[in-house]
């Protein structure tokens, strides 16, 4: 099992909370007031969070809640209504979702979307295309820096997958990995962007205990080694109470408690949201 | 040193099945090269070779549209069209700055391929916006549209230069392109091109008359036989370089982002790849290199009217692409060439050679995608797969890499 | 005057291109696939009810109803032949698929009926004048008109309110939900294929007795121009297909009187790209989002 986290949340001026060894350094996410409506519905209202510079945070909540929506709205898959995010203090208004990745928030994907009919490695390089750039002329030309970049891009592929022990399944395509696979190849494409947050979108989920577990390390090894935040929706809370420092519930679209494992775990509204007013005793 | 470089090779897969496309194309060539040269083949034969070079090009252009980039185009033809007719153009209108026959057509190939690509750029504006079949049919659009205003045109080139008028909206006949004297009405209207003097009759003609000045004589129908290699030479070129360009494009930077999008659009945007921008490098390369084959195309052909490059042409391309296999440039290439000559050669049987093209046609979808004949033909792939890699692991275990990473 | 007379003239050509456009819109709606041996039926109903006309010399109604019933079972036998086997196939292996089908009745026409031009009789001769002879239309305009509506009015019936219609638009939403729900996804399908058919044969006579002339490639374009008057209006949609072929028709008919007869078609085809750019699922298509 990962070693649980015990990490002293203290605010910072801005009146959120972040662990204590990132109270000096820049925030790496600011959400103010963010929400979006859908026709009348509003999906995710007065959305506040702020996640520390290596911060590993959980974002939980019942089906339905808005989680999934709250990572589109970061990454601009959906262009919020009202609310500012601020990335690394950059306000990211009238960005796009590329332009958001470029910025340094990389994801993954509830329903894991691979590019299926790719390798491993390249899937992997697909997500070093803004790092390790060559023009398309020198690579049909074939000429020196192409050699040159691949080969890096190859050594940096190989580097990632190792991270899940993944570096001798280069060749295989994909689609064709097993489904825990899958999802680690998807943690690692997103690696591979270089981000400075990272959202993993229910990362556990058909992976049985010992995956679990061994994800659970993985993700907490992932931050030391990269030194990034990270960002999670999880419905195994075994995960999120071992790993995460924050904890966010969201219920009906908007912010029900924060705090950390043990203040979450406490909380009477989050129970009340999970299991229902009558089971409160 | 010696075990880095090896692992790098081993992760380029795909290189092998590259390199199986680049020889069985080669020695084609070849093969066509000592036939041709050596006059084994008969005019009708002969007919063949320019164009066969010329639709194997259009299917691997398309199969970067259709296969890699994953957008079905129905109005590729309209590129190859705009190739065509600039090509002509250009080597018209270049027959006085550029005496050498054969610079001359390589230097309007390449205008014709500059010409496509422009337009590829400007049409894949509004349609790479699209998706699927919305998309498929605005490619049609363009295409049908490409040909009706190529049917309106005129050009005439004399000592002033070039001369266009466009004959849509009043009746015009070449006659309202004023030109000089000394002018030549290069495609009037609806009649196209006629009577263009071929490359390889030229070049026949400067053969001839170099060995009269040197003082041999010639035979015709060797000086014609000559060019007619010549031409067929700069036709495999084509297809060579297209093929290059091609497969380079692939296994680059580029070419991935490409496919990436092709398989899984909003997670090629969350790692930061710019869709639109890519869809339109390879939309562009498409176009382009099916402006050259059209280029060449025309370069074969007498008489040219842009009705040969409507949707038909189009299909007919789309059928080698989808026959060969989406992705699979050799199989595109063989696929253009049997489909080429199979109706020419069921050319006796006249009136039914169509019928038996569109049951033949019927019968390989049908039996390609029947699920007992794919799982067999599958097996069968898997199996000639697990013969190379014993041979490789055989190759790994004398190289001395130690390698648990077979994955079987 | 003249402005009346090509408006006139032209929803008459769109109500034809809007009859094969339904077709379009059904099958693809239910199969999700574009069936480009559609405009081939309509010629196949041409020369059914010209041979049953002139050969057989049979009345007119009979003629139209061989047309159709012929058609119909084409279509149908299409439909199991060779679109069945290719249903979990992709979609580009069925659409060259339908193109070899395409190819073939084109091909069987050519045999059977030579490529001479037949010159098919006017079914409905005859002009109305109006304002003093100052606009004349002729009686094939009207009917043409007329049917549209009717197979339209019938369609949106059928589909809406009969048990087989609705089956229809179950399956056009989910073949598996709805095979689980007890419907026979096979036979809806074969029944669409069988409708589409029907009318294009319909189309087939209304198109030829307007132009009268009929060779193997006749269904071709109008066959493509259909299409896009499917796409145009939204394809799947059954309204959207009416109003696009309509559309399509009048746009034609004015592009052909007042800008250029040779750039008519081009014209049609700038239409179509401003709209999908305007609306990119056509006039009425429902806009459907991918889920992330």
């Amino acid at each position: 099992m990962a070693k649980i986290l015990k990490t002293k949340m203290v605010p910072v001026p801005s009146k959120s909370i972040v662990p204590e060894r990132d109270i000096d350094k820049k925030p790496v996410l600011e959400c103010h007031n963010l929400g979006i409506d859908f026709g009348g519905l509003r999906a995710v209202d007065s959305f506040d969070l702020t996640i520390g510079a290596t911060e590993i945070a959980g974002l939980i909540g019942p089906n339905g809640a808005g989680k999934t929506t709250v990572f589109n709205l970061l990454t601009k898959v959906y262009q919020p209504t009202r609310g500012t995010i601020l990335l690394n203090g950059v306000d990211t208004a009238g960005k796009n979702t590329v332009q958001i990745n470029k910025m340094g928030i990389a994801r993954t994907f509830q329903n894991i979307r691979l590019f299926n009919n790719l390798t491993v490695e390249d899937n992997v390089k697909i997500g070093l295309h803004n790092s390790v750039r060559y023009t398309t002329a020198s690579g049909i030309l074939r000429l020196p820096s192409f050699w040159k970049k691949e080969k890096y891009a190859h050594e940096r592929a190989m580097e990632l997958l190792s991270i899940f022990d993944m570096q001798n399944l280069g060749n295989w395509k994909a689609g064709s990995l097993p489904y825990g696979a899958q999802r680690r190849l998807e943690i690692v494409r997103a690696l591979a962007t270089n981000p400075s947050l990272l959202l993993l979108d229910e990362p556990a989920a058909g992976m049985n205990p010992a995956e679990t577990a061994d994800l659970m390390e993985t993700i907490v090894k992932i931050r030391d080694m990269f030194g990034i935040a990270i960002l999670l929706i999880e419905h195994d809370m075994n995960l999120v109470m071992g790993i995460c420092e924050g904890i966010c519930v969201l219920n009906f679209g908007k912010v029900i408690a924060k705090g950390t494992a043990e203040e979450i775990q406490n909380n009477p509204t989050v129970i009340e949201a999970y299991l229902g007013k009558g089971q409160v005793q | 040193m010696k075990t880095k470089t090896m692992k790098i090779n081993k992760s380029h897969k795909f290189n092998s099945f590259d390199f199986i496309t680049y020889l069985f194309i080669i020695i084609a060539f070849i093969i066509v090269y000592f036939l041709l040269s050596g006059g084994k083949l008969n005019n009708q034969q002969v007919g063949w070779i320019i164009p066969v070079c010329c639709y194997m090009t259009m299917a691997i252009s398309l199969n970067l549209t259709v296969g890699i980039l994953g957008e079905l185009s129905l109005g590729h033809a309209g590129f190859m069209s705009i190739g065509a007719f600039t090509g002509v153009v250009s080597y018209i209108a270049f027959s006085e700055a550029i005496p050498n026959t054969v610079l001359r057509v390589v230097i309007s190939m390449i205008i014709g391929a500059l010409m496509a690509a422009i337009f590829g750029f400007l049409i894949g504006i509004p349609v790479l916006r699209l998706n699927g079949d919305y998309l498929a049919i605005v490619t049609l659009a363009f295409g049908e549209i490409i040909k009706d205003i190529i049917n309106c045109l005129y050009v005439g080139f004399d000592s002033k230069g070039l001369h266009f008028i466009f004959g849509a909206f009043s009746k015009k006949t070449a006659a309202d392109l004023k030109l000089a004297d000394d002018g030549i009405v290069i495609i009037n209207g609806a009649v196209g091109v006629s009577d263009l003097k071929l490359p390889s009759s030229s070049i026949a003609e400067t053969i001839r008359a170099n060995a009269k000045a040197s003082g041999t004589k010639i035979k015709a129908s060797v000086a014609k036989l000559e060019g007619n290699t010549v031409m067929f030479i700069i036709g495999a070129v084509l297809v060579l370089v297209s093929l290059i360009i091609i497969l380079n494009f692939i296994r680059s930077r580029t070419g991935r982002a490409v496919m990436a999008i092709r398989d899984n659009r909003i997670a090629a945007e969350s790692v930061g790849i710019n869709v639109m921008r890519h869809k339109m490098i390879a939309f562009v390369i498409s176009a382009a290199l099916a402006g050259a084959a059209g280029t060449l195309y025309a370069m074969n052909m007498p008489t040219l009217q842009s009705t040969k490059f409507g949707f038909d042409t189009s299909i007919l391309v789309l059928v080698f692409v989808v026959l060969g296999g989406l992705g699979n440039m050799l199989g595109s290439m063989v696929a253009a060439a049997l489909l080429y000559i199979l109706p020419e050669l069921l050319r006796e049987f006249s009136t039914y050679r169509m019928l038996i093209y569109a049951i033949v046609l019927i019968i390989v979808m049908l039996a390609t995608n029947n699920p007992l004949l794919k799982n067999f033909i599958s097996k069968i792939c898997s199996g000639i797969k697990s013969i190379f890699a014993k041979k490789n692991k055989k190759a790994a275990v004398a190289d001395n890499i130690s390698g648990g990473d077979n994955n079987g | 005057m003249d402005f009346l007379k090509y408006l006139i003239s032209g929803v008459s050509l769109g109500s034809v291109y809007a009859i094969i456009a339904l077709g379009y819109t059904m099958v693809y709606g239910i199969a999700k696939m574009l069936n480009f041996a559609h405009g081939d039926v309509i010629m196949v109903g041409g020369y059914i009810s010209f041979c049953a006309m002139m050969y057989w010399e049979l009345p007119i109604w009979v003629s139209i109803i061989c047309a159709v019933i012929v058609c119909t079972v084409i279509g149908v036998i299409i439909e199991g032949l060779a679109y069945r086997p290719l249903r979990q196939a992709t979609s580009l292996a069925v659409l060259i698929t339908a193109i070899g089908v395409s190819y073939f009745l084109q091909n069987s026409a050519l045999l059977i009926w030579t490529a001479n031009t037949k010159s098919y009789p006017s079914i409905f001769p005859g002009n109305i004048e109006l304002f003093n002879g100052e606009l004349t239309i002729s009686v094939v305009s009207i009917v043409t008109i007329a049917v549209c509506v009717l197979i339209m009015v019938a369609l949106t019936f059928f589909t809406d309110k009969t048990k087989i219609g609705k089956a229809m638009r179950a399956c056009s939403e989910n073949k598996n939900a709805a095979q689980l729900m007890g419907i026979n996804v096979n036979r809806t399908i074969s029944l669409t294929f069988a409708i589409g058919s029907a009318l294009a044969a319909i189309a087939g006579v209304l198109l030829c007795s307007s132009y009268s002339t009929l060779i193997p490639t006749t269904g071709s374009m109008p066959g493509i121009k259909a299409f896009t008057a499917a796409v145009f209006g939204g394809i799947g949609s059954i309204p959207g297909a009416f109003l696009g072929g309509i559309l399509l028709g009048i746009i034609e008919s004015f592009a052909k009187a007042y800008i250029s007869s040779q750039l008519a078609n081009a014209i049609v085809f700038a239409v179509l790209i401003v709209v999908l750019l305007v609306r990119p699922s056509g006039l009425l298509g429902k806009k459907i989002q991918e889920k992330v």
